[in-house]
């Protein structure tokens, strides 16, 4: 843990919770962007946290990041921070000029190709990517993609040169469509860059979300806690019969796995850069999902399933969450073909130093 | 996060590395010289007292405990690592189990510098087998309903009553028995005191209680007018009740409640590599590792508390709990997987790990606390106010 850890954490608790309110919430599914919370993070720093100060960010490590996200998934803070800090860490990698604004990174899924061809004066990018989070919102995108001789690239393009199909996933967060009509970009505003894949974009995202889910698992915990204790039948409150109980411990044990999974799962890839943990996190989160949910609405009855009541801002962005950057399944997938391939003994794999997943 | 759910993350010191690698080195050889062959469950079905010896010659018994005991002073880390080795390899730990993991660390603190001299030193040479006493016919969940009693007579106390389930009793020397001392007051919990009883002692009789596989573990421990000195008393008298609590944390978090069934996830895993295994199959065996990740890293963040002397009830609960659920899963997964005729007699090691684990799975969720009952423990801690 970085030294600003605990004083982050405070603040980005203080912040957030004072104005992430279930209104804010709501109206930024709406379509209004959330500008003074923006802005209340701004000034903190926090949109660069994780980038070194030599590159141009405020410092602090991963950890820090991924702690600040936890914190905007238990308020449900309806930002593109995740999208922001991934995207500034890219520049950084790239040593491009970091943005203070929002910033969202294309292409969000593998399939999509942006491409870049260098002509005389520049590059010209071009192509089309979907599901970009919060693309409408934001002036500036980092675009990383490839030349036809297969070097990487990164860039950042303004919106106002893109072509912008408004998208949704079921959380109502913006995941938009772009496309990027050949634009022509000055070469001191691109990087080619050499350790840097899409692989790498693809395992910090994951993280992003399993740091978010385990943010949101929180808040779905201590809503059905609190009205597990409030709400009365049968002249007691709901909390006090067994089935209830049981219930509550099953979802208490997955939220604190995801927890500990989330941690460990950071720690792990600050020390070794690989991704088997992340890959058990994320199956862990994305498990831990479906028992959650499941019991927070059971529990919290017809209530939890209305729009007024504020649980579903926390679920409807953990089942959104749980695909993003590789669903658990997929994950599981490729952890479990990397240990019946290799014919590892999973013991082995989690005691001895870990090995990347391809 | 609630601050009763937040553990540590603990990543092992460098100096276990090499520990491990002897307890694997050790381990191997073995398996090569026949000694033992790896098993579920092994640390209740697994008895062997000279694979315990040869432990307590190498050090790994009683590891944490101070070397006036006999004990070898090293962290709960090093201990976890050769514990989970041993139950990684399905090795038979049956025989010292309860008294490494539980009487030591309780006369450790509270027992009499005669008991720790007597009983310490012993159990760390693998010698010397202790048995849990603590439920009875008629007292299982409801632990402080228990009726076995001692009662004053000069200066001996003497005991009637008995203790059921008492795993290994016919194999131990001792068991280390809960039972009451004066009778119940306002609080069930008050009264309870602990007590060390010779299994060869006048009046006391073990009687077997076979499994459903025919398997000798489980007894019924009857106590018929046994003579007990003073100096066999566990702590104050009347304390019992939360000297027997303190035990549990250690009891239920460590790393045999997500491990019993992992010899058969070992061996399926070796069989899908042999074959090209279905997208389905690496889909499940990817999630059970994600799962056996989360649980090491759960206990692991447990043991670091213990270290530091904190007690963490609800964190322990929930590693026996959601362990002993991920136990069964791996059954499940296996039965799915691989097609298989599975008996405690079949040909092959992975028929035979699977009906061991399918067999001893129904005990899994009930021992040590049941489920439900740690479910209570869990919503109790969290904040539902009773
Ligand atoms: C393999 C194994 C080894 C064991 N070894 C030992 C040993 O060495 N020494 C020893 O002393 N004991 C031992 N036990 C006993 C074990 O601790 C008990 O089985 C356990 O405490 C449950 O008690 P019981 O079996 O009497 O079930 P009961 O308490 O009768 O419970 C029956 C069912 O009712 C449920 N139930 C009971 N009360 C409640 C409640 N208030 N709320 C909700 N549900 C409830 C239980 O969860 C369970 O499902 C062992 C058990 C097993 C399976």
């Amino acid at each position: 843990m970085s030294d600003i850890q605990p004083m982050l954490i405070d603040t980005a608790t203080k912040i957030m919770k004072d104005i992430c309110t279930k209104d804010l919430i709501s109206n930024a599914e709406e379509g209004e962007f959330p500008q003074e919370l923006w802005e209340a993070l701004k000034e903190t720093g926090m949109t660069s946290i994780g980038v070194s100060e030599e590159s141009g960010g405020v410092g602090g490590d991963i950890k820090d990041a991924m702690s600040l996200l936890k914190v905007a998934g238990k308020f449900t803070a309806p930002i593109p921070l995740a999208e922001t800090l991934l995207a500034n860490w890219i520049l950084g990698v790239a040593r491009l000029p970091l943005k203070n604004s929002p910033l969202t990174l294309i292409p969000a899924l593998k399939k999509d190709r942006i491409t870049f061809k260098k002509v005389e004066d520049g590059w010209v990018v071009s192509g089309k990517a979907q599901y970009i989070p919060w693309a409408r919102d934001v002036q500036d995108m980092v675009v990383f993609g490839k030349t036809s001789d297969g070097q990487q690239v990164v860039t950042t393009l303004s919106t106002t040169d893109c072509q912008i199909n408004r998208g949704q996933n079921l959380a109502g967060e913006p995941r938009d469509e772009v496309h990027v009509p050949e634009n022509l970009i000055e070469n001191d505003r691109v990087a080619i860059v050499q350790n840097l894949t899409y692989e790498d974009i693809c395992n910090r995202g994951a993280l992003t979300r399993i740091a978010l889910m385990a943010g949101a698992l929180e808040n779905a915990l201590e809503l059905t806690l609190t009205y597990a204790n409030e709400r009365t039948q049968f002249g007691r409150p709901i909390g006090k019969f067994q089935a209830v109980k049981q219930q509550l411990a099953v979802l208490t044990g997955e939220v604190m796995a995801s927890g500990i999974a989330a941690d460990s799962a950071v720690a792990a890839y600050e020390n070794s850069g690989q991704n088997e943990e992340i890959a058990m996190a994320k199956i862990q989160v994305g498990e831990a999902t479906k028992a959650v949910t499941n019991i927070a609405h059971q529990v919290h009855g017809a209530m939890g399933f209305t729009d007024e009541h504020p649980l579903h801002y926390s679920t409807r962005r953990l089942w959104s969450w749980q695909d993003e950057y590789g669903t658990d399944s997929e994950w599981a997938d490729l952890l479990g073909d990397k240990i019946l391939e290799e014919k590892s003994d999973v013991w082995s794999m989690f005691t001895e130093s870990p090995r990347q997943l391809t | 996060m609630l601050k009763e759910l937040e553990l540590p993350i603990v990543d092992l010191p460098k100096e276990t590395e090499s520990l491990r690698e002897d307890v694997r080195s050790f381990l191997s050889a073995e398996l090569q010289n026949g000694s033992f062959e790896t098993r579920c469950d092994s640390w209740l079905s697994g008895f062997s007292a000279d694979f315990s010896r040869k432990l307590g010659e190498r050090g790994w018994l009683g590891m944490t405990w101070p070397k006036k005991y006999g004990g070898h002073e090293r962290t709960a880390f090093e201990r976890f690592v050769v514990t989970e080795e041993l139950l990684a390899a399905g090795a038979p730990v049956a025989a010292h189990w309860f008294a490494d993991r539980q009487t030591g660390p309780l006369l450790l603190n509270y027992g009499t510098a005669y008991q720790r001299q007597t009983f310490l030193p012993k159990i760390t040479r693998g010698e010397l087998f202790f048995a849990i006493g603590l439920s009875e016919p008629n007292s299982g969940s409801d632990l402080a309903s228990i009726s076995t009693r001692a009662k004053k007579s000069g200066g001996q106390w003497v005991i009637n009553g008995s203790k059921i389930w008492s795993s290994g009793a016919h194999h131990a020397h001792y068991i280390v028995v809960l039972l009451r001392t004066s009778s119940q007051g306002e609080k069930k919990h008050e009264g309870l005191s602990q007590m060390i009883v010779d299994l060869s002692a006048s009046g006391v009789t073990v009687r077997p209680i076979y499994l459903m596989t025919g398997e000798h573990h489980f007894n019924e421990v009857i106590f018929e007018d046994v003579e007990i000195s003073e100096d066999m008393i566990v702590g104050e008298v009347g304390n019992g009740w939360k000297q027997s609590m303190a035990e549990l944390a250690y009891e239920r978090s460590g790393p045999e409640r997500f491990l019993s069934t992992y010899p058969l996830l070992s061996e399926l895993i070796n069989l899908l590599s042999e074959t090209s295994s279905s997208d389905h199959a690496k889909n499940k065996i990817g999630k059970l590792a994600s799962r056996l990740w989360t649980l090491r890293c759960m206990s692991l963040g447990v043991a670091g508390m213990l270290d530091k002397g904190e007690s963490p009830d609800i964190a322990a609960s929930l590693v026996k709990d959601l362990g002993t659920q991920f136990e069964k899963d791996v059954i499940d997964v296996a039965r799915e997987l691989i097609p298989s005729r599975p008996s405690m007699h079949a040909e092959t090691k992975y028929e035979t790990l699977l009906a061991e684990a399918i067999l001893h799975a129904p005990g899994f969720t009930l021992r040590g606390g049941t489920t439900e009952i740690l479910r209570s423990i869990i919503t109790k801690g969290v904040g539902y106010n009773e």
